[in-house]
């Protein structure tokens, strides 16, 4: 079957698109939280069979006042192990003497602080969702003991890791956070901590004390779990938590309500000193309960007993007389309420269980059928029939050991549910993952190693789809495949994503992949074939070219730039701040393009790599992408610039000069966005011209500032379209300003103040008919290019109105401090193929890597970082006056990805209204694939071998976000070239 | 075009083999002189200044360095004469020479200045740091142009396009050229990381860079040439 190369490039993105959507799903897996609102919902009362029992408030708490001593990166064994006992005397007095519960606690990956907080707080394992579903705030919005103790009335005081301060900015009725920014740093963050220790000790005025150290885990960081400060850090703490203890102890006045102690850690130390992953250092916590209530006999030995870490969060609710959070997956800690009466003992376990089974019905459609449901079903049954039994006759043996088994039947249904709860909570699904990136892989070395011909002057290649499809390699992988699909499937405990999905679309799956691969087998045997062929060609040359002579300074810039920013993906901080390395090429780009502007033009040299001499000689595929030579001159050129090399000196005065200045025109013009939003993380405080403009002072300046520049909008692009695109562009741009005056971002001077700011929904919809007007008007004038063939002008209108309606609905949705970055765009734009690209003729490989490079640097001169915080969803409301998720989710999506898909769109009007081969439009397109698709595919694998790191889930997931996102849209980028390709080729 | 070479006798092979011999030794050096400069600049001055390193009194390592580098080059050119030009070496020709030479330098100083400026060094703020980076910047790559080529413009760009060198001295000129900016680039690229270290402080990352990518120019320019000199062929225009 033969493709063109625009086309076969659109089909593979898709596929990529679908194996990004695979890997996605199976790296963020659904987590377990309940859905339902918060509300005032009355406790589960006690179960009773007759009418008798009526026991249905909350029980009373158990605990006063609890002290929270987190100690982060507390391994089990620095309390139980001989460092426990060398280090801590007093801990280990406690823990093997005192009257304390001594636990090891388990910490689910990935063990890192902030997730680990949240875990021992709400109970719930969390996964990426909920920093996507609380996109604005790091707040924590699910339920949690926090705040449900804030509710019931306690008061809580913190001081530690400032995490927590982020987590719940409004509940500390006292607070003194610190960074843990300089982890060199691990005396002064545990003295700004215990500086107030003995102050509030001596206080009567709180409920709850949450003390974070973060010093042990610095000194983990700095020379690992063996080294001497270790031990230092590990006395310092048993001092302090023996000051707490004795405090404690001597307040304590009614021996019913005793106050407790927790001493526990977030997670653990790996022997190397860091933590992130899942190996038993780091996931194995120590977690002590020390209270007077744990008093024991003489001779009772307790050995520390395994927990989940998530069982805190329930044991603290029932200790405080707190509603048990709703997402919580863990089960009560029995031995806190060992002590206590039978009836109460059941009624613990009873609001537990409940909860738990309420969690799973909302989370699980067949919940009937899970074992721990029937369980707790019949364990209520039998309470419900010893309370009857307990009410009618007091304090019987019978009575008691009938308790005990009711108590038992608790307990394993609170296992059960626990067990098949985590097993469906936040976990990789590898299987997913695996499957998704194979996808994406053979989708990119597909278009890696069609290159050369995709790239021919004819732009067509053949895809060989049908013989791959009979061949016996096809059948025997799908075979493999599907046994492989099968035994994954059927192991013990998956719970993946393609296993849940049905038969034929997980087939579907299978079949895609196997026929990829036999159609990369196949193009890899060609190529081969071929690579042996031309080097006989070359041979009989006997002409070897020299290879410098091919790689002009510009695409060994592209191609150096393309690997660079794939390779800085591999770092936190390159992330972090993307937008630095795309300023950083953009501006290499126009020193390189000035550099070779000047050399043609002061001394007319003229070694530009179109006039080499063409040969066919064998590369590897990104440079040839990136070169594009192998079609040769003929079919690279941008014809219509004159043909003779010394193009430029012939050129009249004034242009001439302004050839020379554009590149520092463009230079300026990308130092100004730079100055207009700081973005990233480092350096995202500095004043930037945007907070100035939106400052509510600045409200004249950001009028006039937008005025101007709707109105030069209004120049730079009117000039291309037709007379009633023209006047609707300009009716589109006066109603933006009113949209903009309407909702009070901007003044009309008549205006004095902001008295009555509405939403805006009329005039952002008058604005919205304009664009669809001029987005019609371009179809339509598209449309007749084709009928009457070789219109060439209307076609070229068509596409520059498209483009037009484009930028009005950008400038409507983004904010208008943000105007200028259009208006700066729309002026590069023009100066770059006026000046730069028509006369230099630069082959369409270079004008689409250019493109691309422009259109990220615009992406983060908008503002844009790769946080989720930075995402404008006031753009998704414009002109809606009800949150509608599909519109609100495309114009949010188009807001913030205006600058690429502007630059995109740029690129096909340029290459229609340039290029005299037909082919340049699909060779941008499958230029503009491979460069999308390269950072994708390498940035996949990278995630996969990163997804322990310690920032997986506050840097590279997001960046995973971004980047899918950027892939889907350029598969639609793609398509529309494709569509316009066709009609290009039809007309 | 006013760049005439020493040598006139290029046409007879071996003539041109023994002289490219000791023009090479030449050149390996005076290159050696250079670092040697770059060395001393930053052991000396510990003896004299109190509390002098390279991180802490970054500037003053800066106008050392460039001050002493400007000096051997400066020598070396007088001492070596690469490209002496016979004619017109009246005192006022030198001395309007000498003087547009210091107004290149300047506007090379500026110029520099400008451009980190639009990489996205601060405006207002560290422009001391900023210009002094540009200043030793411009001691490491238009310093040595002026010396080999004199202020002519086209000349220099003519020695960064592609075939456009005449000899030995452009072509070590060109590399260790090429190779300070590569490093003044390549000095960026640590900024944005997150380690806290000082060395990361702008501009010291960039300095550090240019100053690495000097020296390895330097180092690497007289191998280079020496092992092409079969392939290397001037035209000598
Ligand atoms: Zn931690
Ligand atoms: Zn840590």
């Amino acid at each position: 079957m033969r493709l063109g190369s625009g086309t076969f490039a659109a089909g593979c993105v898709v596929i990529e698109v679908l194996g990004v959507a695979l890997f996605l799903r199976g790296f963020f897996p659904a987590p377990v939280f309940s859905g339902a609102e918060r509300q005032a919902e009355s406790p589960a009362p006690e179960p009773s069979a007759g009418a008798s029992s009526n026991w249905t408030e909350l029980p009373p708490p158990l605990f006063s006042k609890v002290v929270i001593l987190l100690i982060d990166a507390l391994r089990d064994d620095f309390v139980f192990g001989s460092k426990g006992v060398k280090f801590m005397p007093y801990t280990t007095y406690l823990v093997e003497k005192g009257s304390s519960l001594s636990f090891v606690a388990e910490a689910k990956p990935p063990t890192v602080t902030m997730p680990r907080i949240k875990a021992l707080l709400t109970g719930s394992l969390p996964g990426f969702i909920d920093v996507v579903r609380n996109l604005n705030s790091p707040t924590l919005m699910e339920d949690n003991v926090i705040t449900r103790a804030k509710a019931a009335g306690k008061r809580i005081i913190f001081y530690g890791d400032e995490t927590w301060v982020k987590l719940f900015p409004k509940h500390f009725v006292e607070y003194d956070g610190t960074t843990s920014f300089f982890v060199s740093d691990y005396t002064e963050v545990d003295n700004n901590v215990t500086r107030h220790l003995d102050k509030v000790l001596k206080r009567q005025d709180w409920d709850m004390l949450i003390l974070h150290y973060l010093g042990l885990d610095h000194i983990g960081h700095i020379s690992g779990p063996s080294s001497p400060l270790v031990g230092h850090k590990l006395s310092e703490m048993d001092s302090i938590l023996m000051k707490i203890h004795t405090a404690l102890l001597a307040e304590e006045r009614d021996p019913l309500l005793p106050s407790l102690l927790v001493l526990c850690g977030d997670h653990g130390m790996s022997e190397a000193g860091g933590h992130g992953a899942s190996s038993m250092e780091e996931v194995n916590t120590a977690l002590v309960l020390v209270s007077s209530a744990f008093e024991r006999k003489p001779g009772d030995v307790r050995h520390p007993t395994r927990v989940q870490q998530t069982d805190l969060a329930a044991t603290l609710s029932i200790g405080l007389g707190l509603p048990i959070p709703k997402s919580n997956t863990g089960g009560l800690m029995f031995p806190v309420v060992e002590g206590r009466p039978m009836r109460e003992q059941l009624r613990f376990l009873h609001l537990n269980t409940v909860q738990l089974s309420k969690l799973l019905q909302e989370n699980v459609p067949s919940y009937n059928k899970e074992p721990g449901f029937e369980q707790f079903k019949v364990s209520e049954r039998s309470h419900r029939n010893w309370i009857r039994l307990y009410l009618e006759e007091n304090n019987s043996e019978v009575v008691f050991n009938l308790g005990a088994k009711v108590r038992r039947q608790y307990l394993d249904a609170l296992r059960t549910l626990k067990l098949s709860l985590s097993r469906r909570a936040a976990q990789y699904d590898v299987y997913s993952m695996a499957v998704g990136t194979v996808l994406v892989l053979e989708a990119l070395v597909l278009l890696l190693l069609s290159v050369p011909q995709a790239l021919s002057s004819r732009a067509e290649l053949d895809v060989p789809l049908l013989s791959p499809v009979c061949s016996l390699l096809f059948y025997l992988l799908l075979l493999a495949l599907a046994a492989l699909h099968v035994v994954v499937c059927t192991a013990a405990d998956s719970s993946c994503y393609l296993c849940s999905l049905p038969w034929l679309a997980a087939g579907g799956v299978m079949t895609l992949i196997a026929a990829l691969l036999c159609a990369g087998m196949s193009a890899l045997t060609r190529v081969f074939a071929g690579g042996k062929c031309l080097s006989q060609v070359e041979l009989a040359f006997q002409n070897p070219p020299q290879s410098t002579s091919r790689w002009s300074e510009l695409d060994l810039l592209s191609f150096l730039g393309t690997v660079g920013h794939v390779l800085s993906l591999g770092a936190s901080s390159f992330i972090e701040e993307e937008h630095q390395t795309w300023y950083f090429l953009v501006n290499t780009l126009c020193l390189a393009l000035c550099h070779q502007i000047y050399r043609k033009c002061l001394l007319g040299d003229d070694c530009a790599p179109q006039h080499c001499p063409h040969t066919g000689e064998e590369f590897d595929g990104v440079a040839v992408a990136l070169q594009g030579k192998r079609a040769g001159p003929e079919g690279w050129e941008l014809s219509r610039a004159p043909a003779d090399p010394s193009s430029l000196e012939a050129l009249r005065g004034s242009e001439r000069w302004m050839v020379l200045a554009s590149p520092w025109l463009v230079l300026a013009c990308c130092r100004l966005l730079r100055s207009l939003n700081q973005t990233g993380v480092q350096w995202a405080h500095r004043p930037d011209l945007g907070h100035w403009l939106t400052s509510s002072d600045h409200k004249a300046e950001l009028s006039v500032l937008a005025a101007l520049s709707l109105t030069m909008i209004f120049v730079l692009v009117q000039k291309r379209c037709s007379l009633t695109s023209k006047v609707a562009m300009a009716f589109g741009l006066l109603g933006i300003y009113c949209y903009r005056a309407a909702i009070g971002n901007v003044l009309f001077p008549w205006q004095q103040d902001n008295k009555d700011i509405s939403k805006g929904i009329t005039e952002a919809r008058f604005v919205y008919v304009f664009v669809l007007g001029i987005l019609f008007t371009g179809a339509k004038d598209l449309l007749k290019s084709q009928i009457i063939a070789a219109d060439f002008t209307a076609r070229t209108v068509g596409l520059w109105e498209i483009h037009s309606g484009l930028v009005l609905l950008a400038t409507l949705l983004l904010r208008p401090h943000n105007l200028p970055v259009l208006v700066l765009s729309l002026a590069i734009q023009t100066i770059m193929a006026q000046f730069i690209w028509r006369p230099l003729r630069h082959d369409v490989a270079e004008v689409t890597v250019m493109h691309y490079w422009f259109g990220q640097a615009f992406f983060y001169f908008q503002g844009n970082s790769n946080s989720i915080a930075t995402v404008d969803i006031s753009a998704g409301f414009v002109g809606l006056d009800a949150y509608m998720e599909i519109p609100a989710m495309f114009l949010t999506a188009f807001a913030t990805y205006s600058g690429p898909v502007l630059w995109a769109s740029h690129l096909v009007n340029f290459l229609t209204s340039e290029a005299s081969s037909g082919s340049a439009l699909s060779h941008a397109c499958f230029c503009y694939a491979l460069i999308c698709s390269i950072p994708v595919s390498v940035y996949i694998i990278l995630v996969t071998s990163l997804r322990y790191h310690l920032f997986i889930w506050s840097v590279f997931s997001p960046k995973l976000l971004y980047e899918g996102m950027h892939l889907l849209i350029t598969a639609a980028v793609c398509i529309f070239f494709t569509a316009m390709d066709q009609t290009n080729t039809k007309s | 075009m006013d760049w005439p070479l020493s040598d006139t006798s290029f046409c007879i092979a071996t003539q041109e083999n023994t002289m490219k011999d000791t023009d090479i030794k030449k050149l390996l050096y005076t290159h050696l002189l250079c670092i040697f400069s770059i060395i001393l600049s930053i052991f000396i001055p510990s003896f004299f200044l109190e509390n002098f390193s390279i991180l802490e009194t970054h500037l003053t390592w800066l106008c050392i360095c460039s001050v002493s580098v400007t000096a051997v080059n400066l020598v070396l050119y007088l001492v070596v004469k690469p490209n002496v030009s016979s004619k017109r070496s009246s005192l006022s020709y030198k001395v309007t020479r000498f003087l547009k030479c210091c107004i290149y330098f300047l506007t090379s100083c500026f110029f520099f200045h400008v451009i980190f400026v639009l990489y996205g060094a601060p405006l207002i703020e560290l422009a001391l740091e900023t210009f002094s980076l540009a200043v030793i910047l411009s001691t490491f790559t238009t310093i040595p142009c002026l010396c080999l080529l004199g202020p002519n413009f086209k000349a220099w760009l003519r020695i960064f396009s592609r075939n456009g060198v005449t000899s030995i001295w452009e072509n070590s000129l060109q590399i260790t050229t090429i190779s300070s900016f590569v490093g003044i680039w390549l000095g960026a690229f640590p900024i944005p990381l997150d380690w806290g270290r000082p060395w990361q402080e702008w501009p010291i990352s960039c300095t550090l860079g240019a100053t690495f990518g000097y020296v390895a120019g330097l180092v690497i320019s007289p191998l280079w040439i020496y092992w092409n000199r079969k392939k290397l062929t001037y035209k000598n225009n």
